[in-house]
């Protein structure tokens, strides 16, 4: 879009938060208004809104282009008569590669469609995952997506819909990643597309898969079913590299061992010793001193449920729902499992109420037991946190 | 379905369609709102199966759209000049 207002914009107050030697969005705001009126009147705007303190936006009703649910978040400004190029200024979301690995030529493409439909500005990526173009006109929707789509990109969701999934880098560059988590993030993309583009929920749901307990999307915190790799068997030591570590100077005791979550691990001086069926999978240890030590061979995933951020209610840390599913049965686990939950959910669940939410509202027995899955210990997050859940032995003859 | 006891999508169509119609401007549904009420109309007739195909019939020809106020809704088309 070309610059046909003349005037640069006034921008006082922004012009402070480009002081200092740190990224500034003002700055990138300014380089995009070089060649895009809208990024100029996004700046106008915004001026305003600082010297007024006071925002200027309308979000709701549009949603997505022709037979989509989702994928666009309708914005519109309230003072659209004074800055008419931001009157409409529309967000989609498009679906990012697993991994968030591009060609530069895909990131090219991507930016020329942009700069041809819109603002010509992005966020490389929203807290969703996705690939995020920020502002256009809603008649340009439709062109837009028709050009994403001839590149080979679709929209990503938005609404009460299956939400992007995203996953952490994983094998491609991770050493620790327990399973393939770019692998399994694109077949559950592509497994439900439908939900994905056409909302069907109570309200969203959100799926990450972190590829070991690091858990370098925060799965944990952000996604109502987290995938996150661990390992069964016992930690792999080297012990050589191990006393390499010591006599370069490491502290075991101090920086190792007293930090052991389970307190599980001790040094004496020539030999690390580890009680596994102690140790919780903190990865605490390995990160310390990743050339010594790493996760088991007995690979795989522990499955979560019901993690979100606070809107509406307050936040929630997700609990254990499967403690560990081997790696490569953790495709057909999650789709039978995926399918019961959202059953339960969707019989249940109040109007924008998320999962978490609702097992907090019915109780985690109840919960597993709609889903058919027998409690275990590894659900209970802390000791006598639930006073309502018992552990019996077995009689004979039970399962 | 080849059923021959269960509803045609297109009536669901057209049902679900006089539902937003009839609840437009008092009350908003959301697709699982839709379902709820086809499935306990017509029992084991209809399911959520066919209640999903009858949906995208009516986006996919634009007799209703999916709408955003906080969660997903289905509504009717906004008229022609009105913003939001
Ligand atoms: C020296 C006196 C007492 C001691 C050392 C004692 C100790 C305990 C302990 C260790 C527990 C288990 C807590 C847990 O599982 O988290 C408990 C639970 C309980 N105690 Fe006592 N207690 C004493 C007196 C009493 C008295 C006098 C009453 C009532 C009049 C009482 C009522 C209860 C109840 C209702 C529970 C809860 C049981 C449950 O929900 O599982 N206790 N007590
Ligand atoms: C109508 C009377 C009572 C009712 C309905 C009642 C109900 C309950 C309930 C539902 C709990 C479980 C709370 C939870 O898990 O968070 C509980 C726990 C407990 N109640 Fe009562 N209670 C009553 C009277 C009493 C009295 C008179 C005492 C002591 C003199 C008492 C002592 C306790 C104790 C110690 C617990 C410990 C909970 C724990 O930490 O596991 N209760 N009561
Ligand atoms: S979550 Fe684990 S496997 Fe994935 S990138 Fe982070 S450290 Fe590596
Ligand atoms: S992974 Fe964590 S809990 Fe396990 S031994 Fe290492 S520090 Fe301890």
């Amino acid at each position: 879009m070309a610059n046909d207002s003349g005037e640069k914009p006034e921008t006082k107050m922004l012009d402070e938060l480009e002081k200092g030697p740190w990224p500034s969005f003002v700055k990138e705001i300014k380089s995009a208004g070089q060649t895009s009126a809208s990024a100029q009147d996004l700046l106008r705007q915004l001026e305003l809104s600082y010297q007024e303190k006071k925002g200027h936006w309308k979000h709701g009703g549009l949603v997505g282009v022709l037979g989509y649910g989702g994928g666009v978040i309708g914005r519109y400004s309230d003072a659209g008569d004074q800055f008419p190029k931001v009157a409409q200024f529309h967000t989609l979301r498009v679906n990012q590669p697993a991994g968030w690995f591009y060609t530069s030529d895909a990131i090219r493409t991507l930016c020329d469609i942009w700069e041809r439909h819109g603002s010509g500005l992005t966020n490389m990526h929203g807290s969703t995952g996705d690939l995020i173009l920020l502002g256009t006109g809603t008649a340009e929707l439709e062109p837009t997506f028709q050009e994403l789509a001839q590149a080979g990109f679709d929209l990503g969701g938005s609404g009460s819909a299956f939400r992007t999934p995203s996953c952490c880098v994983g094998m491609a560059r991770c050493e620790w990643a327990c399973y393939d988590a770019m692998k399994l993030c694109y077949d559950l993309t592509m497994a439900y597309q439908d939900e994905m583009h056409r909302p069907p929920f109570p309200y969203k749901f959100k799926v990450k898969c972190a590829a070991c307990p690091n858990d370098c999307v925060a799965a944990i915190a952000r996604a109502d079913l987290s995938i996150i790799g661990t390992w069964k068997d016992e930690i792999q030591v080297d012990e050589s590299a191990v006393n390499e570590y010591a006599s370069a100077g490491l502290n075991l005791q101090k920086d190792v061992c007293d930090l052991c979550p389970s307190k599980c691990m001790a040094w004496d001086g020539h030999k690390l010793s580890i009680e596994n069926h102690e140790c919780v999978r903190c990865m605490h240890c390995i990160n310390v001193m990743p050339k010594a030590l790493r996760p088991g061979k007995e690979r795989g995933a522990v499955i979560m449920i019901g993690g979100k951020a606070p809107i509406m209610q307050g936040a929630l840390l997700s609990s254990v729902l499967v403690p560990f599913v081997p790696a490569e049965e953790l495709m057909d686990t999650l789709k039978e499992l995926i399918r019961r939950i959202w059953d339960f959910w969707d019989e249940y669940g109040n109007n924008r109420e998320r999962v978490g939410e609702l097992i907090q509202r019915v109780g985690l027995p109840v919960f597993l037991d709609g889903i058919g899955l027998d409690p275990v210990p590894e659900m209970v997050s802390a000791p006598r946190d639930n006073p309502y859940i018992y552990f019996q032995v077995a009689k004979d003859g039970e399962k | 379905m080849t059923d021959t006891t269960s509803v045609p999508i297109e009536i669901l169509a057209e049902e679900m369609y006089q539902l937003v119609a009839d609840c437009a401007g008092k009350k908003n549904l959301k697709p699982g709102d839709l379902t709820k009420e086809m499935i306990a109309k017509h029992g084991p007739a209809c399911s959520k199966d066919d209640c999903k195909k009858a949906l995208r019939i009516l986006i996919d020809s634009s007799r209703c759209v999916y709408s955003y106020l906080g969660g997903t809704y289905i509504q009717l088309p906004p008229k022609p000049g009105s913003e939001i």
